[in-house]
């Protein structure tokens, strides 16, 4: 096949020939990488995932766009949860950072991140949370970031507590953060959670566990780095964040 | 593919701590010209609404067109300023939700088809660990929903789930049922 390119700065590209759109296709998640919708373990999985067979979604345009959110909607304070407010937090100052990169390897500039946690005491500020722990008047546990040309990101937070929850007879989940993240198209949108390296909780948490894939389940550790822990003031862990990736185009594969 | 992905997780009950925007359900704000109003309730296996779901929207603007790098096309010069295309929306007690928004347009399929105007949709609730993606199609277009190549791949007696009903001039209701004898078609994206 051959085509000339015909593209206006920055954007996709139309085969002249035809006129069509040279649009890119999102790879699969591999079998595993994800959990299943319907997951005994987790018992309110039962009535809210769909029994039909899911139907084939090619992706075209509206599949392969998606909102890209700038950095209007970001101040500094959004990334650093721990000067929201005129005291500083109870609890162990944390650096989480990392990149955000799809599954070729290519960083993902741009995309909004947004976080949320409970407090040092394992307690969220939620009207319908009602674990008894105390909330800390100084930490709402919230927070937003936008990756640099990079991809990276940085949050300064508070380790988050575990809280126990009504799934099973003494069920706890293990300290997380939750991400939300966009991407650059509706195919990468994705909302995950963070945990921590050693965390013993992590082995009886049916929602860790739900992804079938050891290798895919450890993609959630944040890693303790020496390395990044900035002396005197704060511990810091990376969480690097793998959104799938783009297979070569038509375009791509004729002129590779 | 080289890298393993990082694993979806559920939402979770506490969500709206942080994802609802005060302008999230507004593709578009209120009452701009050719705005409309999509409603709708999302409902568990039980027939019980979902109060604590999050719903969000995103579709091409009235030309059919997105403002986004492989759009090749890009937005018609001077088009949809106040028009974001993304839309959130957390459900109520009620399990209700609503994103304001402009019907989109037809777009190009490829293969000289066309794609019938459509907003993709995903589905966040506790008790969710992925999110599910359905979309909205509109009651007014029956002739390039019928063509719609998408649609097409539905099974004929789902196809109604995806169609959003006229309720009034400028109103449309679409439901979400996770299952039953409605349930929504969903898509493996
Ligand atoms: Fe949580």
């Amino acid at each position: 096949m051959t085509v000339s390119e015909q593209r206006a700065p920055g954007r996709g590209l139309v085969v002249p020939e035809t006129g069509e759109l040279a649009l890119p296709t999102y790879a699969k998640p591999g079998p595993g990488n994800h959990p299943p919708l319907d997951y005994p373990g987790y018992k309110s999985t039962a009535l809210r995932h769909p029994k039909q067979p899911l139907v084939l979604l090619p992706h075209r345009l509206t599949e392969v766009t998606g909102p890209l959110l700038g950095d209007s909607l970001i101040t500094m304070q959004d990334a650093d949860l721990t000067t929201q407010h005129a005291g500083e937090p109870q609890g162990q100052r944390i650096i989480v950072f990392g990149q955000v990169r799809d599954s070729g390897g290519r960083p993902v500039p741009d995309t909004l991140i947004e976080i949320w946690q409970t407090n040092a005491a394992g307690r969220y500020r939620h009207s319908r949370e009602h674990h008894p722990a105390p909330l800390d008047p100084n930490f709402d546990g919230i927070g937003r970031a936008i990756t640099d040309a990079g991809g990276r990101y940085r949050f300064v937070t508070i380790q988050p507590g575990s809280y126990p929850w009504g799934n099973h007879y003494n069920a706890w989940r293990p300290a997380h953060i939750h991400f939300s993240l966009f991407g650059r198209a509706f195919t990468q949108r994705l909302v995950t959670q963070m945990y921590f390296q050693g965390d013993p909780l992590l082995a009886y948490d049916p929602i860790y566990q739900s992804v079938p894939d050891e290798k895919a389940r450890e993609r959630m550790v944040g890693q303790f780095s020496l390395e990044d822990t900035q002396p005197e003031w704060a511990l810091a862990y990376k969480f690097d964040i793998v959104l799938r990736g783009r297979e070569a185009s038509v375009f791509e594969e004729a002129h590779a | 593919m080289s890298e393993l992905l990082t694993p979806s997780q559920t939402v979770g009950p506490y969500f709206a701590m942080r994802l609802p925007w005060a302008d999230g359900p507004f593709v578009v704000p209120e009452g701009a010209p050719g705005a409309i109003t999509i409603i709708g309730r999302l409902y568990d296996g039980a027939g019980n609404v979902i109060p604590d779901g999050l719903i969000e929207t995103w579709q091409a603007d009235p030309d059919g067109r997105f403002a986004h790098p492989d759009d090749p096309r890009g937005p018609v010069p001077g088009g949809y300023k106040a028009f974001r295309g993304f839309g959130r929306a957390q459900t109520e007690l009620d399990g209700s939700f609503k994103i304001v928004t402009l019907k989109p347009g037809p777009l190009p399929f490829g293969d000289g088809q066309v794609e019938a105007p459509h907003i993709d949709v995903s589905v966040f609730a506790r008790g969710m660990l992925d999110r599910s993606v359905t979309r909205i199609y509109f009651p007014d277009e029956a002739e390039l929903n019928e063509a719609d190549p998408v649609l097409r791949a539905v099974p004929a007696q789902r196809r109604s789930t995806l169609i959003a009903a006229a309720v009034a001039d400028g109103l449309l209701r679409f439901d979400v049922r996770m299952q039953g004898d409605q349930e929504t078609v969903f898509f493996d994206l």
